[in-house]
C-alpha cells in the first residue's frame, strides 16, 4: 500500500494538496420503494408509480420494505463494512414541492452501515485504501418539471420514495483521478452485488463532492460541496476546476467561502448554489412512525452467504483460473459485462487470446463510437467464431482484424464477410511455391543480398507474397517456403 | 327521550339481534336524535342516507348471520379517514378532502357491522382541549344550562363526547394524544378509553403526534368501552408502531370484582390549587375502590411535574413535521394566486389554511427542533419522557392500577381560556403522563361538581393490561353509580 501520488496542482506558491470526500447516492435495485408499495421502476409515465404515501396523503404511514434492507446489508458487506444491529430512521425537514411529506425519511445519527473501505489501484502494484464512513438509506424526492408551461410547474412523483443508499467516504481522496477511480470501483462493486444498477444516465448513481485545498501538512482548508454530479467525467472535471479555483483564490490572497456549488457541464465551471448562511436547518429527529431498525446477526449471516463474486475476487480468479496477467485481469474485472464477455469468449479458447482481442481490439473500436461493451455490435459469440477461424487457419490474424472491422460496421458474421470478400487464407503449398519461384526469378538483387548474409531481406520476400495474395497467404507456410527456396 | 336511546351499546346489540326492533328503526331513532340536537354543533358530516341504506340491508339478514356490531350507529371523529365522507380534521387546509382509503379502525368496525351515522367536530388537527378551534365553529357541551355562556365539551374529541352525551350514537370514536378522549369524556359525563399505544392502528388517522396518537372509544358504560375496543383494535402491517400482542378478553372477567387488587394514588397528582371538589372526588374514588376490596396505597411518580412541558415539546415537534405535507401542492387548500414565488404560495396557503392554535404549535415544534435548541428542548424532553415511563414501570411493580382525577376542573365556559394557552394546556396535566408512557387509561364519570357538571376519575394500568384496567373501571363505575344525563330541555 502506498498513498503518495505527486501533487496535481502546483501554483505560484508551490504544491497544493487536494482533499476530497464523496457522497454517492445509489438507487437500490428493488421492485418497490423504501416505505411504500409504489413501483421503483424507471421510464414510466408521469405519476404512474404512486402509492398513497408517495404523495403524502394524510393518515398513510411508512412501512419498511425488508428487501431494501437486505440490499443495504449486502452492499455493506460488499464494501467491507459493519452492518449495525440497530439503526434509526430520521426525518429530514425541508419544504420543496417535489418532497411530498415535507420531510425526507433518512438516517442521521445511526446509519444501517458504517466503517467500510474500497482499495483503489494507484498503479500496477500499489493501491490506496479509501475509507467509507457510512452507508445509510433514504428516500428519493420527486422531480419538478418547469418546461411544460410558462406559468406553471409540474411534479412527477414517480421517483418520490424510491430507496437510495447514500455512501459517504472519508476525505481520503487526493485528486480527481482518485475520485474517478473510487466511484468507478464503488459502482462496480454495487453492480456485482446486484444492489444498484449503476446507471448514471438514468440517475441511479449521483455524486456530491466535498473539495478543499491546503498546503501539504497544513490544517484542512475550507471546503465547498459540489452537488449532483451525474457522470464520472463530470465529477472529475468539476473537482479539477474547483480545486484550481480554490488555489487561485488563495494564492491571490482571498479566502474560500464555505458553500454549496453546482457544476455546469457546458462551461466546465462550478458556481455558487447557496452560501453557508442560506444552508437549511434540517431539524432531524427520529421518525416516530417507524420503530428503530433491528438486524439480527443471523440475517447478516444469511445475506453474506448470497453475496456474489465481487471485482477483487473476480480479478484473483481471472489470474488463477485463466492465467491472466495482472493488467489483463484488472481490465477484464473492471466491469461486470466485460468479465462476462471474457468468460463467454474464452470458453473452449485460449484465454490470453480472448483477453487480447477484448482489450486491444474491441475496446479500441468501442471507444471510437463511445459505447460500452454491453452495447457492442459484436457479441462474444460472434467474436468467438472469428477467433475460431484464426485458430483453424482459415484466416490469418491480420485478415481477422480486417474482418473484425467489417463486422463492427455491418454486424455480419465473420464467415459471411470472408466468403463475400474472398479473404480465405491461402495455405496450399503448391500455389505459394509457384508465387515464390516467380518472385525469386524476377528479383535477382534481393536474392543476392540474402545470399550475402542480409537475412533482413526475408521480410521483403514475405511482403511480396502477401502483396500478390492480398495478404491472404498463410504467413507460416510463406516463411517456410521462402527459406527453403532461398537456401537452395 | 325515546327508550331506545337509553340503552347501552351492549343492550342495543342484544336488542338488534333479537329482531324485536329493526336496524332501520334504531338508525332512524338516532338520526332523529341528532337532528333534534343540532344546536350543539357536534357534527362535521352527516351520513344518514348511507346509514339507512345499510340498516335496510341488515334487516333482510338472518340474526345468526349478524356480526358483533351489526346495525350499531357510531359517530366518528373527523380525523379518521372514511371512504365516501369528507375527512377534514376540522381544518380549512383539508376542507374538501375526500380520502380514497379507510382507516384501519373504522374498517374493523364496519367489518364488525357498525354503521357510521356521522362524523364529529373536533379541535383542528386534534390540537386543543376545548373543541373551540373547529372550522365549523365551537362544539357546545350538552350539559350547558345558560346558552349565553355555553360550556366546552372538552377537546379535542369534543364532538364525539357530546354525541354520546346526548345519545346520538351507541358509542363514538375519539383519538387521544395527551388526553383528547379522556378529558372530553370527563366533561360530558361519558366513559373515555385510551388503549395502550399500538393497540389500535394509526393507519388512516390524520396524524397529530405520531408517538402519542391513539384511537379509542367514548361510550356510556365501561362494558360498552370494552366491547367497542374489542372490535377496534388490531395489529396492522400498515402501521409499524401497532403491536402484535394478543388482546386479552376484555369482557370475560370485567365483572369479577377487584378483591385484592392494588390501586396506587400518586401524591404528585394532588397539585397546588386543585379545587376541593376534585380533591373530594379523588377521596370518593379511594373509598369506593377500597369498599370493593382493593388495597389503595399512596405512591410516587416523581417526574409528573415535568410531564406537561415535556409533552408540549414532543407533540408539537412531531406535529411540525406531520403537518408539513399540507403545502397546497398535492391536495387540500391552496390560497388564491398569483404568487410572487414558491415561498409566497407556502406562506399564504399555510397562513390561511391553518388556525391560530395549530400555527402556534407548529412554531413551537419547529423551534424546539431547530439547530442550537434541539438538545436543550427535544433531546431533553426525550430523556424526561423515559424518566416518566420509568416512574410508571417502578410503580407497577407495586400496584396494578393507578387512580387520579381526569381533569383539574369541570367543563369551563367556551372562550374562557382561549387567549391563555398555558392555562388551556393545564387541562392535560393528569392525562399527559400516561400518554407519554404509552399506557392504557380510562376516564369514568364519578360525580357532579358544585355546578352540577360531570367530573371524571381516571384509571391507568400497565401496558397491554386493558383487561385489568376495565375490570377496575367497572368496579369504580358500579360504586360511583353515576346516572345523571344532561337536561336538553333548555
Amino acid at each position: 500500500m502506498s498513498d503518495t501520488r505527486p501533487y496535481k496542482i502546483t501554483g505560484k506558491t508551490g504544491s497544493w494538496e487536494i482533499v476530497i470526500g464523496l457522497e454517492v447516492h445509489a438507487q437500490v435495485s428493488s421492485k418497490l420503494k423504501l416505505f411504500s408499495n409504489g413501483a421503483a421502476s424507471f421510464g414510466s409515465n408521469e405519476n404512474e408509480n404512486l402509492d398513497l404515501l408517495d404523495i403524502g396523503l394524510p393518515g398513510t404511514l411508512p412501512t419498511i420494505n425488508s428487501f431494501v434492507i437486505d440490499q443495504a446489508i449486502k452492499s455493506g458487506l460488499a464494501l467491507n463494512a459493519k452492518v449495525n444491529n440497530f439503526s434509526i430512521f430520521d426525518r429530514k425537514n425541508y419544504f420543496y414541492p417535489d418532497l411530498p411529506l415535507g420531510y425526507q425519511i433518512s438516517q442521521y445519527k445511526e446509519p444501517i452501515i458504517s466503517d467500510g473501505y474500497i482499495d483503489i489501484d494507484i498503479n500496477e502494484n500499489d493501491s490506496k485504501r479509501i475509507r467509507i464512513e457510512r452507508l445509510h438509506l433514504e428516500q428519493d424526492a420527486g422531480k419538478s418539471i418547469h418546461d411544460q408551461s410558462p406559468e406553471d410547474s409540474f411534479i412527477d412523483f414517480n421517483r418520490a420514495g424510491v430507496a437510495l443508499m447514500e455512501i459517504v467516504s472519508h476525505p481520503d481522496l487526493s485528486d480527481w483521478d482518485e475520485a474517478g477511480d473510487y466511484v468507478t470501483k464503488l459502482r462496480n462493486i454495487l453492480r456485482f452485488a446486484n444492489t444498484c444498477d449503476g446507471n448514471m444516465q438514468e440517475g441511479s448513481l449521483r455524486c456530491d463532492a466535498n473539495v478543499s485545498v491546503r498546503k501539504p501538512n497544513n490544517a484542512l482548508g475550507t471546503r465547498c460541496e459540489i452537488k449532483n454530479l451525474n457522470s464520472i467525467k463530470n465529477l472529475m472535471k468539476a473537482i479539477e476546476f474547483e480545486a484550481n479555483r480554490q488555489v487561485s483564490l488563495l494564492e491571490s490572497g482571498e479566502t474560500i467561502a464555505q458553500e454549496t456549488r453546482l457544476f455546469d457541464a457546458n462551461s466546465g465551471k462550478t458556481r455558487t448554489m447557496r452560501s453557508k448562511e442560506e444552508a437549511h436547518d434540517y431539524r432531524y429527529f427520529p421518525d416516530p412512525d417507524l420503530l428503530p431498525l433491528k438486524i439480527e446477526e443471523d440475517r447478516i449471516h444469511q445475506i453474506s452467504k448470497t453475496l456474489p463474486e465481487l471485482p477483487a475476487q473476480l480479478k484473483e480468479r481471472l489470474k488463477s483460473q485463466y492465467n491472466l496477467g495482472s493488467y489483463d485481469a484488472r481490465v477484464i474485472s473492471a466491469e461486470l459485462e466485460t468479465a462476462k464477455y471474457f468468460e463467454d469468449l474464452s470458453e473452449g479458447r485460449d484465454p490470453k487470446q480472448a483477453a487480447n482481442w477484448i482489450i486491444s481490439n474491441l475496446f479500441g473500436k468501442l471507444n471510437e463510437i463511445d459505447k460500452s461493451i454491453s452495447e457492442s455490435p459484436i457479441s462474444s459469440k460472434k467474436l468467438g467464431k472469428l477467433l475460431d477461424l484464426v485458430n483453424d487457419g482459415t484466416i490469418s490474424n491480420k485478415i481477422a482484424k480486417e474482418v473484425f472491422e467489417e463486422m463492427f460496421m455491418s454486424s455480419k458474421e465473420a464467415k459471411e464477410i470472408i466468403e463475400e470478400k474472398g479473404l480465405k487464407q491461402i495455405s496450399n503449398e503448391d500455389d505459394i511455391e509457384k508465387l515464390v519461384d516467380k518472385i525469386i526469378l524476377e528479383n535477382e538483387t534481393q536474392v543476392n543480398q540474402f545470399k550475402e548474409g542480409n537475412t533482413k531481406v526475408m521480410g521483403w520476400f514475405v511482403g511480396q507474397v502477401m502483396k500478390l495474395t492480398k495478404g491472404q497467404a498463410n504467413p507460416g507456410i510463406v516463411n517456410k517456403i521462402i527459406l527453403k527456396k532461398l537456401n537452395n | 327521550m325515546n327508550e331506545l336511546l337509553k340503552l347501552s351499546l351492549v343492550e342495543t346489540v342484544k336488542l338488534i339481534k333479537s329482531k324485536k326492533v329493526s336496524a332501520k328503526e334504531i338508525i332512524e331513532t338516532y338520526i332523529n336524535r341528532l337532528e333534534d340536537t343540532e344546536k350543539y354543533n357536534m357534527l362535521s358530516e352527516k351520513n344518514y342516507d348511507e346509514a339507512l341504506e345499510l340498516a335496510n340491508k341488515i334487516d333482510s339478514k338472518k340474526p345468526e348471520d349478524f356480526r358483533p356490531l351489526e346495525g350499531i350507529p357510531i359517530a366518528v371523529k373527523d380525523i379518521f379517514c372514511t371512504v365516501g365522507n369528507k375527512t377534514t380534521a376540522s381544518s380549512k387546509i383539508l376542507n374538501n378532502f375526500f380520502a380514497p382509503y379507510e382507516s384501519t379502525v373504522t374498517k374493523n368496525l364496519k367489518n364488525a357491522g357498525a354503521i357510521v351515522i356521522c362524523k364529529t367536530n373536533m379541535d383542528e388537527f386534534a390540537m386543543g382541549s376545548a373543541s373551540d378551534t373547529c372550522i365549523k365553529g365551537e362544539v357546545i357541551n350538552p350539559w350547558t344550562d345558560d346558552f349565553s355562556k355555553p360550556l366546552t365539551p372538552g377537546g379535542s374529541s369534543g364532538g364525539s363526547a357530546a354525541v354520546v352525551a346526548i345519545s346520538g350514537a351507541c358509542f363514538s370514536l375519539g383519538t387521544d394524544t395527551g388526553g383528547s378522549i379522556r378529558q372530553p369524556a370527563s366533561f360530558c359525563g361519558n366513559v373515555g378509553l385510551k388503549p395502550t399505544y399500538g393497540r389500535c392502528s394509526r393507519y388512516g388517522i390524520i396524524a397529530f403526534a405520531s408517538s402519542l396518537d391513539q384511537a379509542g372509544p367514548i361510550s356510556k358504560t365501561v362494558e360498552d368501552a370494552a366491547y367497542a375496543l374489542t372490535y377496534m383494535a388490531s395489529w396492522d402491517k400498515n402501521d409499524s408502531t401497532s403491536v402484535n400482542i394478543k388482546m386479552p378478553d376484555l369482557l370475560k372477567n370485567i365483572k369479577e370484582g377487584i378483591k385484592g387488587l392494588k390501586v396506587g394514588v400518586p401524591k404528585e397528582y394532588i397539585i397546588d390549587g386543585m379545587s376541593d371538589e376534585i380533591q373530594k372526588l379523588l377521596e370518593n374514588g379511594r373509598t369506593w375502590l377500597k369498599d370493593q376490596g382493593a388495597e389503595v396505597i399512596d405512591i410516587s411518580l416523581p417526574h409528573t411535574k415535568v410531564a406537561l412541558p415535556c409533552y408540549y415539546i414532543i407533540a408539537p415537534a412531531e406535529a411540525s413535521a406531520n403537518l408539513a405535507r399540507y403545502d397546497g401542492v398535492k391536495f387540500g387548500y391552496r390560497a388564491e394566486g398569483p404568487f410572487k414565488d414558491l415561498n409566497d404560495m407556502y406562506c399564504k396557503t399555510r397562513g390561511e389554511g391553518f388556525g391560530k392554535e395549530v400555527k402556534r404549535r407548529l412554531l413551537i415544534g419547529t423551534y424546539v427542533l431547530s439547530s442550537g435548541y434541539y438538545d436543550a428542548y427535544y433531546i431533553h424532553a426525550q430523556k424526561v419522557r423515559r424518566k416518566i415511563a420509568e416512574d410508571f414501570n417502578s410503580a407497577f411493580k407495586d400496584v396494578d392500577v393507578i387512580l387520579s382525577p381526569t381533569a383539574p376542573s369541570d367543563a369551563f365556559v367556551l372562550g374562557e381560556k382561549k387567549e391563555d394557552p398555558i392555562n388551556m394546556y393545564l387541562n392535560d396535566v393528569f392525562t399527559v403522563p400516561s400518554s407519554l408512557a404509552g399506557l392504557p387509561a380510562i376516564s369514568i364519570p364519578a360525580g357532579l361538581s358544585k355546578n352540577n357538571k360531570p367530573l371524571g376519575l381516571q384509571l391507568i394500568s400497565n401496558k397491554f393490561t386493558e383487561d385489568t384496567l376495565l375490570k377496575t373501571a367497572f368496579a369504580l363505575e358500579e360504586a360511583a353509580s353515576f346516572t345523571h344525563r344532561p337536561n336538553l330541555e333548555k
